[in-house]
């Protein structure tokens, strides 16, 4: 099993002072290299669910466990180490760092795993996202689908089991959405990696087998 | 790729901003370097810790004096000691040898201090076991000359070129008729010797207008308790022909009794008994003796240190102001790079790692700044040593290098960490998934 969720809860204090509850999941599974869509409507909590597994938010109660690793009760240099290791992210709006070139932005992605940076493995990566011939180019040189392409090498720089990606053909123009959608799909495959991809489009949701509804599983209400 | 390639590409990215900062890090490292050297030089200069002789003779006054005008040539001398004086000197039972020189005069040419001296005098070495050398000959004739090196270089003169030379200061003297030749030129010693020209002292006393009038010679050789012959007293009554700075040369043979010197180098017979000689002649009333390491050492100590240490506090200073000004650009530059540190946590990057990348900026920005001013510091210094030598023949090794400027690595490091560590707290704290949505 590459992810288990269980009883995860999230909310958030309200300006008020209540707290608004975010996310309730019971219960979610996802086995090893498998691909999963999950839709959902805007402010139903996707990134927040995509942050707490990646480990960049604490959630309330419950846990996450990837690779048989509970990553909820990992303190938090380990929970940056095991993110940094397993787990590759593929953001909306691509983030890449400006100052660095593509190749750069890739290495940049091998830095903080402690296991050092693998140029060749950068350069095969780009090659592989079709940027061959873009590798010194920067963020601002290139389009945006080129970028996304970047972020995807990037994502899988440091060999992870598990892909994230939060709504990674929004910020991308119709005519690119359709082969960057391939192309994640496509290196998961090849690379054996398990992919978790959010969305609030029916049309990105249509090109899975799997696909799930976030409000399916998701009930903040009930607490 | 490593923490410090990542701060590096940060400061690259922000290059106006970073240059300018580390810039005003490199001017003050580089006043710094400068004022370090200087200083070095010019204590090196007037703390030279050791004369080929063990004291200066010269008339009573102040004992800086004395050795500024006998030993660097800067103020003017004092009332000159009878040359009989000298002569009681020479056969002291403590004295080795005794030099004598007679200062005042300038070269027309470039206003070298012209030393009236025997030949002797280069048989003391310049500083202790060096001995003067010199391309062509020492003084053997009354208008021989020997120059410095620096006279050389400057005035462009070799073995053979004549000159004449102005009584007192450029400015207010006169220009003595004879022409004085060239035989020598000393190989350079970094001392005042290098700008001075060396005359004999027949020939310092054969220019007209340098002898005393007989009639007050006489008066003050009395005073220093010499007996005076009735031939002579008779001699100085009858009127004579040029007590003006007289016109006709006709050169007879000056008297003792109307030769002066300036001051008397002397070498003792051993350290204990240069003591005792400067004890017995200061107890006298016609002179004083110094051992010039003492007046140099006081000079140093009250004046150039203090100058030296109000260089060193400005330049302090405006390091401490580069410092508040890169602190001001990296802090201002942190609500930017929010973003930039969201995305490295969410690679995977601790809050230890972003917090070190930020530090690591600051310090590179303070090294590089560092650096970079001791290189403009030095390339200052290489371009100014020969101005100053040229202005105030001080003498500055343009290579010179002061083992203190090492000292500013570990300085700039530590403020560099100080500087960082604000801004690097800001990037520790960073809320990651706000940071994202921004
Ligand atoms: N740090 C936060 N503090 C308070 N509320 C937040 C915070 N982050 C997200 N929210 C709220 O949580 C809800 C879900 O946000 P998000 O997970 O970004 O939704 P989605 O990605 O599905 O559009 C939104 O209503 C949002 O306003
Ligand atoms: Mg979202």
């Amino acid at each position: 099993m590459s992810l288990v969720i269980d009883n995860l809860k999230k909310s958030y204090r309200e300006p008020g002072g209540g707290r608004i509850p975010i996310l309730n999941v019971s219960r979610f599974e996802l086995k090893s290299a498998e691909q999963v869509v999950l839709i959902g409507t805007s402010g139903g909590g996707k990134t927040t669910l995509l942050n707490v597994i990646a480990g960049i938010t604490a959630p309330d109660s419950g846990s996450v466990v990837i690779d048989n690793i509970e990553v909820t009760r990992l303190n938090e240099p380990s929970r940056d180490r095991f993110r940094a290791q397993k787990i590759g992210f593929v953001f909306q709006t691509f983030n890449l760092l400006p100052a660095f070139s593509a190749l750069e932005n890739v290495l940049l992605g091998m830095c903080f795993s402690g296991k050092g940076t693998h140029r060749d493995r950068a350069v095969d990566l780009l090659n592989r996202v079709g940027l061959g011939h873009r590798m010194n180019h920067r963020p601002t040189q290139l389009s945006v689908g080129e970028q996304q392409r970047v972020s995807v090498a990037r994502a899988l720089a440091n060999r992870p089991s598990l892909l994230l990606a939060d709504e990674p053909t929004a910020s991308v123009d119709t005519a690119n959405q359709e082969t960057i959608l391939q192309l994640i799909r496509e290196v998961c495959l090849e690379h054996h990696v398990s992919l978790l991809l959010v969305t609030h489009s029916p049309e990105v949701a249509s090109q899975f087998t799997r696909v799930e509804k976030l409000s399916d599983f998701n009930r903040p209400a009930a607490t | 790729m490593n923490l410090v390639t990542i701060a590096f590409k940060s400061i690259q990215q922000r290059l106006l901003s970073s240059s300018l900062t580390a810039l005003s890090v490199a001017l003050g490292v580089m006043l710094m370097v400068a004022v370090l050297i200087i200083n070095s030089v010019v204590s090196g200069l007037f703390s030279q810790p050791s004369f080929g002789y063990h004291l200066i003779v010269g008339p009573k006054g102040s004992d800086l004096s004395l050795a500024l005008s006998a030993i660097y040539r800067l103020d003017r001398p004092g009332e000159p000691l009878p040359y009989l004086f000298y002569k009681e000197l020479k056969h002291h039972e403590l004295v080795k040898k005794a030099v004598p020189i007679a200062i005042g005069d300038v070269t027309e040419q470039g206003s070298f201090p012209i030393v009236g001296t025997i030949p002797e005098f280069f048989d003391l070495d310049y500083a202790y076991e060096k001995p003067f050398q010199v391309r062509g000959q020492f003084l053997q004739k009354p208008f021989d000359a020997v120059i410095g090196s620096r006279v050389e270089a400057e005035n462009g003169w070799d073995i053979g070129a004549e000159f004449r030379m102005i009584h007192g200061s450029a400015d207010s003297g006169h220009t003595h008729d004879e022409k004085f030749k060239v035989v020598g030129v000393l190989k350079a010693t970094g001392t005042p010797n290098d700008r001075t020209v060396f005359i004999s002292l027949a020939g310092f006393w054969g220019v007209s207008g340098h002898e005393k009038p007989l009639s007050e010679a006489l008066d003050r050789i009395e005073k220093f308790g010499y007996p005076v012959s009735d031939a002579l007293k008779q001699k100085a009554a009858t009127p004579h022909k040029h007590d003006d700075h007289g016109h006709d040369h006709d050169h007879e043979e000056l008297l003792d009794e109307q030769k002066e010197v300036s001051a008397i180098f002397v070498l003792t017979t051993g350290t204990a008994q240069s003591i005792a000689l400067a004890g017995q002649i200061n107890e006298g009333v016609k002179a004083q003796a110094v051992n010039p390491v003492f007046p140099m050492r006081r000079l140093m100590t009250v004046i150039v240190g203090n100058i030296r240490l109000a260089l060193l506090v400005l330049t302090s200073l405006i390091i401490v102001v580069s410092a508040v000004s890169i602190f001001v650009s990296i802090y201002n530059s942190m609500s930017d790079r929010r973003r930039e540190i969201g995305i490295m946590r969410a690679l995977g990057a601790r809050r230890s790692t972003v917090f070190s990348i930020i530090l690591a900026e600051s310090a590179l920005l303070c090294l590089g700044g560092g650096i970079i001013g001791l290189l403009l510091g030095h390339s200052l210094v290489f371009i100014a040593s020969p101005i100053i030598e040229a202005r105030t023949g001080i003498l500055v090794n343009p290579l010179s290098f002061e083992p203190l400027e090492l000292v500013i690595f570990p300085v700039l490091l530590l403020v560099g960490s100080l500087i960082g560590f604000l801004p690097g707290l800001a990037a520790y704290r960073t809320d990651v998934a706000a940071a994202l949505s921004e």
